[in-house]
């Protein structure tokens, strides 16, 4: 724990999160451009992320920008968007050597965040819009992986689900986008998003590695010039009647995708958000998790069966794959968990080292380079003051109790079925 | 106790051969909150001929045996050993590939009783009728699971059509039909023979103190007892050097077809330091050419034959090798014909020098960079070791190649009989 130190510095322009640790031969910068989910924009920001590596001013092909990254000893680039709650996410990831196990004359970090600079403020554009051929080409791109989605069914479940259970909330929005959003896309009105989106999104500077004797601090603030930070609203905790929906779906599948659906009503700054964690870990977190040994050990119905949380909006999946015909079976024993759970129905032991491996887990994310990164950047989304270790803090103190209440809190709100098409009558 | 150097990664190796056989690694990095341990058998889903310990005749099991064992290898008569990490704060795995089966886990807490727990395990089998048969069930669900995925479904029909005898050819599932007619006694068979000492390897990487942990397994083999035993005899059917089929096509739903080219390798050196080499060859061609700053890769997103999917990969092994090439495409016919086209051009005009040392860079960082994870580590190390090469020395090969090695391996390196084509539509 104490071999990572964070500094967090707050500029006009941004917030910079320096996170200094000896545990990684590289260094790793991260920007997160984060602002409200919406409906109108989440294609464009789906979009973003393929274009903008294509090319810069001075790099005007992929092949160019990637042959730079190459030189920079495999510099690696990487731009995604996600949601966190109901955050839109833009992340811009670089990791390079650290110096120390290079022989080299020039500054790799000078190297890296000058070509970060320029793919972010200087992308390639003609007129008033981004390359019009690059726009076109990476549309077709985004549209391959929206229609992916239904080859990996596991995504496929959860994706369903989620739309049904959040209809009316930003949260059920695809982060790949919308098919018929890409016909309203040019590239005069995307890089007029983008622009807006530079000077207006909340930004988030991290950069974690061994940089303890490097001037880092004045070399980042190149990559928020002329802005002004906004303010990041705080996320909103949506609670819904417990009128639970049931969802039965058909696909070319030989194995059922069973998930289910909860609202926890508890999120990241919330007192009882350690004692969720706990709750998840005792429930579905872990092969020892009740839903592995009952669901998939005990009765053989399924390869996998697992819950996860989600901390922002304050929501909870089941997940599982199983024959078809066994749907009411394995949906009476992933039921018959939850109360066992409410009812309390589990042991002092079981508790104090589901503890153990929850804190285990969170201090193994710690040795990654990236997250450490996401690890600090839920309370950043979060507006806690929490920190990862005060996380590990507080779940060491859970209590049986709390992890009871707790499971009173949470509500079912779907069951969802992506079955086969064969038997119709599987279903119900 | 040896230990070994590598100043350049900063890292340092303390190595024992125990007695009976057994090599164990242990690379300390103090600053990390975790350690991973991994303890690898040298039998893999090819490895289905074979002579059993103190027997004499060849045998032939099932296919899918290797996996189905890792399965079992956690139950014990009164309890799963999953069960025995989770207590211990400890996360626990088990994979099978086509060479090997390893078991590990990972804690940042009780490392000492983690490790034993899992020398334990692994060295105390209990294989029943009943839990044969129940682990029959489970191991069907992830078989048609794999069933459903096409880019597995891909990846296997690719194999299939470059090996025509090889048992590489086998799912390392097996099939739901060759599972079912795995018996205990089958698995007695198999273990006793490739999960003697001297068939694996014992690695550990992370927060720990080298001496102490070569201690505790020194004393922990020293209260067991093993048979002596000579290196497996094991059996592979003859297998030509060129492709088994040219074209292989697998009916299933997509949305986007997909085609994959295969390269079958063909006099893979025995030689450890040739080996190594080649293996770094390779991932330098199939980088300059398929990677996303791959000469051949800009051509053919230009030409709208691929997207983000589009992948290389290499498995190079002591007697057999291949990389697969491709992924999605609306024109999957024209993509295959595209690849091999690129391939064979590179044969007779390769990369210019500059390429080749941008590209050995680039190499060397991507090196550096899967170094921070303990599991890079500790899994190449036992992967390489088991081959009785050092993985570190790999290292520091890719730094010594020169381009005239690797213009001479240019020239022999492909022909049209090499490769074939996997289409999933």
């Amino acid at each position: 724990m104490t071999s990572i130190t964070e500094q967090v510095i707050k500029e006009d322009g941004c917030n910079i999160h320096l996170l200094h640790t000896k545990k990684f031969k590289t260094i790793h910068i991260s920007l997160k451009f984060a602002t409200s989910l919406t409906r109108e924009d989440v294609t464009k920001r789906a979009l973003l992320p393929y274009v903008i590596q294509q090319g810069t001013k001075s790099f005007p092909t992929a092949l160019k920008l990637r042959g730079k990254l190459d030189e920079i000893y495999g510099a690696v680039l990487s731009i995604d968007s996600s949601k966190k709650g109901e955050q839109a996410v833009l992340t811009i990831r670089m990791e390079i050597p650290n110096e120390k196990y290079i022989q080299t004359e020039e500054s790799l970090l000078d190297e890296a965040i000058s070509l970060l600079s320029e793919i972010l403020y200087e992308p390639k554009v003609e007129n008033n819009g981004f390359d019009s051929k690059i726009v076109a080409r990476e549309k077709i791109t985004l549209k391959n992986k929206m229609e992916a989605l239904h080859e990996d069914k596991m995504s496929l479940a959860n994706t369903r689900m989620i739309e049904e259970m959040c209809k009316d909330e930003p949260y059920g929005l695809r982060i790949h986008g919308y098919e018929e959003d890409l016909e309203t896309i040019t590239p005069e009105n995307l890089y007029e998003y983008y622009q807006k989106l530079l000077k207006e999104d909340y930004l988030d500077i991290f950069v974690s590695g061994d940089i303890e004797d490097l001037p880092i601090e004045d070399k980042l603030k190149k990559l928020s010039t002329d802005r002004k930070q906004p303010e990041l609203t705080k996320p909103l905790v949506t609670p819904k009647s417990a009128k639970p929906l049931e969802l039965v779906e058909r696909d070319d599948i030989t194995q059922a995708k069973l998930h289910f659906g909860y609202r926890t009503n508890i999120t990241y700054d919330d007192s009882d958000y350690a004692a969720l964690h706990v709750f998840n870990g005792i429930f579905g977190g872990f092969p020892s998790s009740k839903l592995f040994l009952n669901v998939r050990e005990k009765h053989s119905l399924a390869y996998y069966a697992a819950s996860r949380i989600e901390s922002h909006k304050g929501l909870m999946f089941v997940f599982s794959g199983i024959a078809p015909e066994q749907y009411d079976l394995a949906k009476e024993i992933i039921n018959d968990q939850m109360e066992q759970m409410v009812q309390g129905d589990f042991t002092e032991e079981h508790l104090e080292e589901t503890k153990e491996m929850t804190i285990n887990q969170l201090k193994e994310t710690m040795d990654h380079p990236q997250g450490i990164i996401e690890l600090n950047y839920q309370r950043v989304i979060a507006k806690s003051d929490v920190t990862p270790e005060t996380l590990i803090k507080k779940i060491k103190q859970v209590t049986k109790d709390e992890v009871m209440t707790v499971a009173k809190k949470i509500n079912q709100e779907i069951v969802y079925l992506l079955t086969s098409k064969e038997d119709a009558d599987s279903g119900n | 106790m040896e230990t070994k150097l590598f100043r350049q990664f900063q890292e340092t190796i303390y190595s024992e051969e125990m007695s009976n056989g057994l090599r164990v690694y242990v690379i300390p990095k103090k600053e990390m909150a975790k350690t991973y341990a991994i303890f690898s058998t040298k039998y893999g889903s090819i490895d289905q001929q074979f002579v059993p310990i103190n027997q004499q005749d060849m045998v032939k099991v099932p296919d899918g045996i290797a996996h189905f064992l890792e399965h079992k290898l956690f139950e014990k008569e009164d309890r799963d050993v999953f069960q025995d990490f989770s207590k211990q704060g400890a996360s626990s795995n088990a994979f099978t590939s086509f060479t090997k089966t390893a078991y590990l886990f990972s804690s940042t807490s009780n490392v000492e009783k983690n490790l034993t727990t899992l020398i334990d395990f692994v060295q105390d089998p209990y294989f029943s009728d009943e839990s044969v048969e129940k682990e029959k069930g489970i191991i069907a669900q992830e078989i048609k699971m794999y069933d459903d995925q096409p880019d597995w479904r891909a990846f296997f029909g690719t194999i299939k059509s470059m090996f025509a005898n090889h048992p590489i050819r086998i799912d390392i599932a097996g099939t739901v039909e060759s599972i079912n007619k795995i018996t205990k006694e089958d698995l007695y068979t198999c273990y006793n023979t490739f999960y003697h000492p001297s068939n694996m390897v014992l690695c550990i990487v992370g927060n720990v103190e080298p001496e102490a942990i070569i201690k505790q397994v020194r004393e922990n083999q020293a209260n067991k007892e093993f048979t002596p035993m000579d290196e497996v005899k094991r059996g592979f059917p003859e297998e030509p050097s060129g492709v088994a089929q040219k074209e292989l096509v697998i009916e299933m739903p997509v949305s986007i077809p997909k085609a994959l080219v295969g390269i079958k390798e063909k006099d893979i050196p025995t030689n450890k330091e040739a080996f190594a080499k080649r293996e770094w060859m390779i991932d330098i061609t199939l980088d300059y050419l398929f990677s996303k700053s791959g000469e051949a890769y800009e051509r053919l997103y230009e030409e709208g034959l691929i997207d983000q999917s589009f992948s290389s990969e290499t498995s190079l092994e002591e007697n057999f090798g291949f990389s697969i090439i491709g992924g999605n495409s609306q024109q999957p016919d024209e993509l295959a014909n595209r690849i091999k086209e690129e391939l064979l051009q590179f044969s007779s005009n390769p990369m210019d020098e500059k390429s080749f040392e941008r590209i050995k860079r680039k190499k060397f960082g991507q090196l550096l960079r899967a170094m921070n994870s303990l599991e890079f580590i500790a899994n190449q190390y036992s992967h390489y070791q088991l081959m009785d090469i050092d993985f570190f020395e790999t290292a520091e090969l890719l730094e010594q190649l020169t381009f005239e090695e690797y213009i001479e391996f240019t020239n022999h390196w492909i022909d049209e009989n090499q490769l074939s084509v996997c289409f999933v539509k």
